[in-house]
Parts: structure tokens; sequence; C-alpha cells
């Protein structure tokens, strides 16, 4: 080799080093992917993409990637995923406490962790593993909270007076009965067949829902609201097909039955405004109510989907950074006044949300808002407790059996508090 | 195409005989079975071999490893009862209620399948107007999938459904179809046999057609009633299809889920659950998921229908022997 092809050779592979040291420099300081899976009830995972964006403009060594899917993937695959070690960077999810120990603890990432504190301090611990736990995991992306809704036409057919918002469950059944009767619709009353959806009642109705020592118990406050829901479905006040119609503890709802102005009042939730406003439209007026009361409470029950930060992330300070974005007031102002549901930030919920949205909306949103302050401090602690479907899933099962006929009521009772004690001795294993 | 399959393993040939060389004549049939096998052990016998791990381990974790070995702890939570000649005494009650569930469905299904099949085939073998149309008539709810068949059914027998629009149209009172659990068991009967008498049928008349026509033509000539000729010709020279007919539905009975889960949800209460509907219930649809006691079911439910296949198999043994004889007395 002669010295001037050396000097070539050399000088090559001179710039091929410092081309591959400067592609490998840019593929450092490629944005980090970030992941989020999110399922939709409306508008929720379009929003979240909007804000997405805004959040990219402003820090461009971050990609958003939001893969939208099906409730059903959230419930049946991230479980599987998760536990395989995969998955994504953060999920929207619903089974907050269930999943609790694959979350992210993103507080040491935070720039203001007091800020979250003070402003997500009644749902914060929804996502924690155990009592002490001081972790910040997420942030729930919608609070949702059960209560009923009227068809305010058929009262009006009726000339029946609505009961106020101190009426019990008691008055509310006497008020529809007679409603159905006169309009001879085909029930007074549903409830969505949900463990979740009766634990409201109960409380109401006095159930402690836990012992002294913290474990999940069925007392006579309980056994009191499932004899009066089974004498319900027995006498015809109740919609019997909602719960009897099916095994199991499969969740139903009663929207169709409430929509073709089957049944008077419908117990579900906040998540179901869009979809009365959207199909039931202008074939009657309904109206959402205040939580009935029991001797006990006039309490709802509260829930919602949480955007959650997972352990089996790349890039936990790019997710604490997201996430801080979307927590920020004016940020998740935007989010939940877009998709229409009730805010989890303290600070919106003192200050009021500025919904752009219909009046009949607009109004049921005030009612699921004023109806927050009534939530009875055990609805948080179920609704935060880890085991919570332990008493929800064989709720739903062991009452419609004593509906049915299957077994008597005390019965079922003693097989609710088995299964229960049986299910979170499985799941501590 | 003979010439293109000749191609082919002459492109192959020179591998074949390196591997033949290298493993020996006697070896290389593993070497052809082997994609068979791996795909077998990877998609069945390792499953049944996990399967296994799961019933023998508790918790709520999914990875084999996580989960805490306790034995036959399922198995006895299973079979748990403080009476066992009162299936509500036991610890799982809704297990024993799937199991009982199951075995009336299995025998009112199988033996009502079995009639409605043969009577349909009868008739389908005889020379009726349109007994091509009819045959397609039969055979078609088998084309469908389950899902269908049970929304379709769903959509007759609801509240406010075809049936009970029907009902009230004619001036008689509407019923709770899918809610009451007497009505709710018969429709799930009647769903079944109306989606899979079809392809029984289909075997049958398979059967039926291979009957030599000589036989009945000689029967006619001693002027055998059609009873007789139904019962001392039709029926033996038709049992090796009616064993299988009765083996496939019995299997089939046993495995139901699909249908019913759409239709009644295994419901009112519990009236409808049969055992794989108990199975997928406690391991994947409750929140908290409780595997072990799912594989356990499922084991039981398995050692259950290797007891029917064993049957199965020295039935048709015995059927295939009894032929033998019959034919050598003939003779």
């Amino acid at each position: 080799m002669t010295q001037a092809n050396r000097r070539r050779a050399l000088a090559l592979t001179a710039m091929g080093s410092a081309l591959l040291s400067l592609s490998l420099l840019a593929a450092n300081i490629q944005a980090a992917e970030l992941r989020v899976m999110c399922y939709q009830d409306g508008n929720e995972c379009d929003v979240l993409t909007e804000l997405s964006k805004r959040f990219e403009s402003k820090n461009a060594d971050i990609k958003i990637i939001i893969d939208k899917v099906p409730y059903k993937t959230v419930v049946e695959q991230l479980p599987v995923q998760l536990a395989s070690g995969q998955g994504p960077d953060i999920a929207r999810v619903t089974e907050i406490g269930g999943l609790s120990k694959y979350y992210l603890d993103i507080g040491p990432y935070l720039k203001d962790r007091d800020y979250w504190e003070k402003n997500f301090s009644n749902t914060l611990s929804w996502m924690r593993t155990r009592a002490g736990d001081k972790g910040i995991y997420g942030l729930l992306s919608q609070l949702t909270v059960t209560g009923p809704y009227v068809n305010k036409t058929l009262f009006e057919q009726a000339n029946v007076p609505m009961p106020g918002p101190k009426a019990t469950w008691d008055d509310w059944v006497a008020a529809t009965r007679k409603v159905a009767k006169a309009t001879q619709v085909d029930a007074a009353m549903a409830w969505d067949r949900s463990g979740h959806r009766f634990a409201g009642p109960a409380i109401s109705y006095g159930a402690k829902i836990f012992n002294g020592s913290g474990e999940l118990v069925v007392d006579d406050g309980y056994r009191a609201i499932v004899q009066k829901f089974v004498d319900w479905n027995k006498d015809g006040t109740m919609a019997r097909e909602v719960w009897a119609g099916a095994g199991g503890s499969a969740y139903r709802d009663a929207f169709e039955d409430f929509k073709n102005g089957r049944i008077v009042m419908y117990l579900s939730g906040s998540w179901q405004i869009r979809r009365m406003n959207s199909q039931i439209g202008k074939n009657f007026d309904w109206v959402v109510v205040p939580n009935p009361c029991g001797p006990a409470a006039c309490s709802g029950m509260p829930g919602g989907a949480a955007l959650v930060a997972l352990k089996g992330s790349k890039s936990p300070k790019e997710v604490a950074r997201y996430l801080d974005f979307l927590a920020q007031e004016d940020n998740y102002a935007e989010l939940i006044a877009k998709t229409e549901n009730l805010p989890a930030h303290m600070g919106l919920v003192q200050k009021g949300v500025n919904y752009n949205s219909a009046p009949e909306i607009k109004a049921a949103l005030a009612v699921f808002s004023a109806d927050i302050p009534r939530l009875s401090p055990l609805a948080y602690r179920l609704q935060g407790y880890q085991y919570n479907r332990s008493l929800m899933f064989p709720t739903v099962t062991r009452v419609t059996q004593a509906i049915v006929g299957e077994m008597s009521v005390a019965d079922a009772m003693t097989r609710l508090s088995s299964d229960m004690a049986e299910s979170v001795r499985q799941a501590r294993k | 195409m003979s010439f293109i399959a000749s191609c082919f393993f002459n492109l192959f040939e020179p591998l074949f005989r390196l591997g033949q060389r290298w493993l020996g004549l006697s070896r290389i049939a593993w070497l052809f079975v082997a994609p068979n096998l791996i795909i077998f052990g990877l998609f069945t016998f390792l499953p049944i071999i996990i399967n296994f791990h799961y019933a023998m381990t508790a918790g709520v974790q999914i990875m084999p490893s996580q989960r805490p070995f306790v034995g036959t702890e399922n198995f006895a939570l299973l079979f748990e009862c403080r009476d066992h000649f009162d299936l509500a005494t036991c610890n799982q009650d809704l297990f024993w209620k799937a199991i009982s569930n199951t075995s009336k469905f299995t025998v009112l299904q199988v033996i009502l399948m079995m009639f409605f099949s043969l009577l349909t085939a009868l008739v389908l073998n005889r020379k009726i107007i349109g007994r091509s149309f009819w045959r397609g008539v039969f055979f078609y709810p088998v084309l469908l999938s389950p899902v269908v068949v049970a929304l379709l059914w769903k959509w007759i027998l609801q509240k406010h459904g075809l049936l009970n629009a029907g009902l009230l149209a004619a001036g008689l009172d509407s019923r709770e179809w899918l809610t009451d659990s007497g009505w709710s068991f018969f429709w799930v009967i009647f769903v079944s046999i109306w989606a899979h008498m079809g392809f029984y049928t289909l075997i049958l008349l398979a059967g039926l057609q291979a009957i030599p026509r000589e036989v009945y033509d000689a029967a006619e000539m001693d002027a055998a009633s059609p009873w007789r000729t139904l019962y001392r010709i039709t029926l033996p020279l038709l049992m090796p299809n009616l064993i299988v007919v009765v083996v496939l539905a019995l299997i089939r009975a046993i495995q139901i889920f699909d249908e019913v889960f759409v239709l009644t949800g295994g419901g009112p209460g519990s009236a409808t659950t049969f055992i794989v509907q108990y199975i997928y219930q406690v391991g994947f649809a409750e929140q908290i998921h409780l595997y072990g006691l799912a594989a356990a079911a499922s084991l039981v439910l398995a050692a259950g229908i290797l007891v029917l296949t064993l049957i199965q198999l020295k039935l048709s043994r015995a059927g295939k022997h009894g032929s033998k004889n019959g034919s050598k007395q003939e003779r």
C-alpha cells in the first residue's frame, strides 16, 4: 500500500468512526417513547391525545403513543402482560387497587410532591399497596359517583311528586311504585347488576364493611339491604331480569330498560351521563337525583379511572413528567371539561369545572358533584381497599341466588362470608 | 401434479439421504414427525402439565414460578362437604351445582338429541318431496356460530322478545322464559338440540344409506312390520353410527359453554351454570382469579371425560366383535 493510499484509508476510517459516533449520539438523544394503554367510555383517549400533543410540543425529548384499546383488554390482558413483566408505561385502569403491585412510584421524580398530596389526597391512597405507603403512583383521571337517574316524564304523567333530596330508599320505592302503576311500566326500579353499585345503599343501611381488624365483614346492615333488595325483586318493584336474568357475578346494566322507558328509576353512575344524553335525546326528560338515604347515610360509591405509572417502564422520569403535566390544574380541568367527567382534583372540586355541555348534562353533573361531599368515608375506604372485589363479586352471585329462590337470604349471607374469606385468603398467598 | 411432487422430493432427496446417513434408518422417522410433535407438545402437552402445576398451587399470581405449592388443597376444597349427600353443604357448592346441572343436562340432552336425530334421519331417508331442501334446513343451524345461535334465541326468548310478543298478540300472557329456572333449563336444552341436531342427523343418515336395500326387501317379503324392521334391522345395523353419535353428543354436552353463556349467562342464579362455565368464572371472570381452583376443577372434568372415552372405546370394540361374530354366524 502506498503512502497516499494509507492516508486515504485512515481518513475514511476516521470519517466512518465520526459518522458512527454521531449516529449513536443521535440515537441517545432520540425522544423517549411512552406508551399509554387507554380505553374510553366516551372521548377520554381522544382528549388525552390532544393534551399529549401539547405536552410533546413543550417536551421534544418525549413522544407519547396512545394505544386505544377496548375496556376488555385493560381488564383481561393488561394484568397478564404486567404479570409477565411486559405492558405499557402508563395505563388507564379501573381496577385501581387490584393492580397496585405493578405501579411505579413517581414521587421521587415530581417537582412539587405537595401539590399532588394536597389536590389528590382522597384518591392517592386507592393506588397504594398497604397502610403507611406514601408512594404516588398516578392520578385519577376521572372520578365517578354512583347515583340514581329518574324518568321525570313518567313522574309528571303519573302526577306523583318526586321525593326530596333527603328522601330514603323506602320513600323512593313507594313513589316509583305509584308511578309504575299509574303509567303501567314494567317495574319501578332497577339497579345495575354490580356489587359496586350495591355497596352505596349497603353503607346507607348501616353496613360497616370492615371489622375491627380491618377485614371485610358481612354484618347486620349489609344483611338488611340484601333482604330489602331481595324482597323488592320478588314483589316486582325491581326489574327482575336485570339481576335474575344472569348467572355468576357477570355485570349487567339496566340502561336499555331505562332508555326504553320501562323503569322509573335506575341506579347507575355518573359515567352514563353522555350515553343518557345521546341515546335518550328528546324521548323523555330524565334527571339525576341525590343518592337516597338509609338509616346510616345517604351514600353512593366513588370510583373512577386512573392513569397509573407502571413498574416495567424504562423511562420513569419521563412518565412522571407526563403525569405531572396532566395533573396540573388547567390541563386537568380541560381533560375533565371535555370528557364531561367529575374531577378528583380538590382545587377543581371547590372552584367548579366549566363544562361546555348541554344543559341536562350540566344539571346531572352538578347533582353528582354535589353528592361527592355526602359520600361516606367508608365508601372511599372500600373503593381503595385492595380486595374490595372479594366482597363485590360474590355479592352479585349470592344475592341473585336469593332472588331466584335457590337459597334463603340467611344462607346467601353465610355463603357470601365464606366466599369473601376464601377469595381474600387466596389473594394474599 | 405427480411431476410437481417428484420435483419437490428430488429437491429434498439429498437432505433426506444426509439425514438418513447421520441418524440411521430407524431414527429418520422421528425427524419427519418432529414438527407435529413439537406443535402438539407446545400447545397440548405443555398446557396439560402447566394445568397440573396450577392445580397444585394457590394464590392469584399468573407466573407458575411465583405460585405457592399447596399440594392437593384445591381438590380438597372442591370435595369438602359437611354432608356428602347434601351438595348444598359443600364448600364449593357452585361447583357441585354445576356438576349436577351438567349431569342433568347431559342425560336429557343426549337422550333427546339421539331421539330427534334418529327420527329426522329416518324421515329424511325416505323419499319425501324436497328431500335435499329439508336436509339443508336441518343442517343449516350447524353452520352457525354458537354465539349467533344464542343471540338469535335470546332475541326470541327475552322478556320483550319475539315469542312473548306473539303470545301477547294472541291474547295470552307473556312468560319469563329466561329468568325462570325451569324454563331457562328447558330452553338451554332445546336450543342446544336445535343447533347441533343437524350434525348427528347427517351421521345417522350416512349410516342409514349404507344399509343394503336387499335386507329391507327380504324383510318385506317376510311381511315384517315397520316397527320390527326398525327394531331388528335398522337399529342393529346402525349401531356403530349410534355409538359415535352418543359419544360425540356426550362429550359435547359435558363441555357445553358458549351457547349457554350467551343465552342465560348461567342464570337465573345458578340454574344453567355448567361445569365449564364454573371453571371460567372461578379462573377468569371474577376479579380475584383463582387459577388453582379452576385448574383443579378442569382436571376433575378431564377425568370425567376420560372415563366416558374409555367406555366409548370398550363399547365400540364390543360392537366390532359383536358384528364380526354376527357375520360369522350368518355364514
